[in-house]
């Protein structure tokens, strides 16, 4: 038990906890307060917009927003919509996944492999890889090759860093553990480096999640003629404010959503670490 | 004698001047040696060449290909629970029920499915020496395994190291700085300084063996003024 509890004091992988400065009892005014202010904002929006101090052509009005919602999703436009981004980022991001961590095993195991693949990486990693979207489009058109390979490139970079610096940094004690364990190299890399790898991984496949969501906004609004980014091109000639702030809000839905399922698969795949456990 | 290690003209230097200059060690069958030295004598650098995972020139170097170590740290795997990390050990088919029964030697099988990070010292010491003792070694290293435990775990895994060797008889050689340790459970006691055996005494005293008997104090002391500690008040 007191283990545990100083293992959580050590924690310094999870959220910031502003528990840790504030007594229990001030927890619950904490988290009112945390609520109370996007409330304060969102209703003196509303109130800005029904005096006319907000005009709709600049941002539409809360109600509206949720009523606009309400529509999209009844007449099926968002949910289509939503498919096709989403088919785009998983496309993209599995694309990612793949080569990230075949790089990076490459590079992490093999001293020749990181000569190779890693000062390459580290250069393209320099480049602002939104900006390459117009040699995207010359290279691939404008359907849906551009997007799904932006997607896929800007993903790769966490999922390579993080990985490569997870085998690097495995306990060089446990390896040598397993010398003496005489696991051959094989059994090092099933039952040492992967596992060990593993935590700084998830931290690399969430992170590149987010970017993967990133480069979807972006690709999406060039040219398209589905999905989310489609609605929003077609709200924005039209000037419906209430529209894109609809689709704003769906692309951050989707982005905590896929977080929260590597969240889960972190949960149960890093259960052996004492603050997970709980 | 039947030597299970022998090593004759055993030299070892990182650069500088020998950390092993030219070192003599022959281990019997079953025997219980223990290596004392002050820190820097050499000692882990003869244990991780007795391991394999040090290479050094030697005129002859015997070494049984079964042996197992344990380390000051634990070093399980934090990943695998207890008994898949004691199963990790043996490699055979039924390693599960191998290490399910090298568990219950070191009286750890309550604690088999649980994850590492959850154990006391005392516990994943235990179940470093079980993964150790799954092997079925000829030859056990064990490297200052008890240093990091508190008195009292001290004293019981001694007792814990003393019961498997007499129920397994594998050789051992423990590398300690704990004297007592080393008097308590050792038959024969070897004191190793910049690189070289200064001492070498043998330990005839009936088990278990108490601290304050008059022969063991005896050893004890001229072991301490071996390695440089005069005690005023023996």
């Amino acid at each position: 038990m007191a283990d545990r509890s100083a293992a959580e004091r050590n924690d310094t992988h999870g959220t910031p906890d502003a528990s840790l400065l504030a007594p229990a009892d001030n927890r619950l005014w904490r988290t009112a307060g945390r609520i109370a202010s996007p409330i304060a904002i969102i209703a003196l929006w509303q109130i800005a917009s029904l005096s006319g101090l907000l005009s709709p052509r600049i941002l539409a009005a809360p109600t509206e927003i949720a009523i606009t919602a309400g529509r999209l999703i009844a007449s099926g436009e968002l949910v289509t919509g939503l498919v096709v981004s989403f088919l785009r980022v998983s496309a993209g991001f599995s694309i990612a996944v793949v080569i990230g961590i075949a790089l990076a095993l490459t590079s992490g195991l093999s001293r020749l492999g990181e000569a190779i693949i890693d000062p390459p990486i580290q250069m393209l990693k320099a480049m602002p890889f939104l900006g390459l979207l117009p040699l995207f489009i010359l290279w691939f058109g404008i359907g849906e090759a551009p997007k799904i390979g932006l997607v896929a490139f800007g993903a790769i970079f966490p999922i390579y860093l993080t990985l490569h610096g997870g085998i690097r940094s495995i306990d060089k004690k446990l390896i040598e553990t397993s010398q003496v364990l005489e696991l051959g190299t094989i059994g090092i890399i099933r039952h040492i480096v992967i596992p060990g790898a593993l935590p700084s991984l998830l931290v690399g496949i969430r992170y590149g999640l987010s970017v993967a969501w990133l480069s979807l906004v972006v690709g999406e609004q060039i040219n398209a003629s589905s999905g989310i980014g489609y609605i929003i091109t077609y709200a924005r000639d039209f000037l419906q404010t209430d529209v894109i702030v609809v689709c704003l809000l769906v692309y951050a839905i989707m982005g905590l959503l896929t977080d929260g399922l590597v969240r889960g698969i972190e949960a149960y795949a890093l259960r052996w670490r004492p603050q997970v456990i709980a | 004698m039947n030597a299970l290690v022998d090593i004759r003209r055993l030299r070892r230097s990182f650069g500088g001047p020998a950390v092993l200059d030219g070192i003599d060690l022959k281990i019997a069958q079953g025997e219980f040696v223990a290596l004392l030295g002050r820190s820097g004598s050499g000692k882990s650098t003869l244990l991780r060449v007795l391991a394999g995972l040090d290479t050094a020139p030697a005129q002859k170097l015997e070494i049984p290909a079964r042996r197992s170590v344990v380390f000051q740290e634990p070093r399980l795997l934090p990943w695998k629970s207890v008994i898949e990390n004691v199963a990790l050990g043996a490699r055979k088919p039924d390693a599960r029920a191998l290490a399910g029964a090298a568990l219950a030697d070191v009286s750890l099988s309550h604690r088999r499915d649980a994850w590492p990070l959850t154990l006391s010292g005392g516990e994943a010491q235990r179940a470093s020496l079980a993964r150790a003792l799954v092997r079925s070694p000829d030859l056990l290293l064990l490297d200052e395994p008890f240093a990091a435990l508190d008195a009292l775990t001290r004293l019981r895994m001694h007792d814990l190291v003393f019961d498997l060797w007499r129920k397994h008889h594998p050789a051992i050689l423990l590398v300690t700085h704990d004297v007592w340790e080393a008097v308590a459970l050792a038959d024969r006691i070897l004191v190793l300084d910049q690189g070289r055996f200064s001492h070498e005494i043998r330990v005839d005293i009936e088990h278990p063996r108490r601290r304050g008997d008059p022969q063991a104090s005896l050893i004890e002391t001229g072991l301490l003024r071996e390695l440089g500690v005069e005690l005023s008040h023996v």
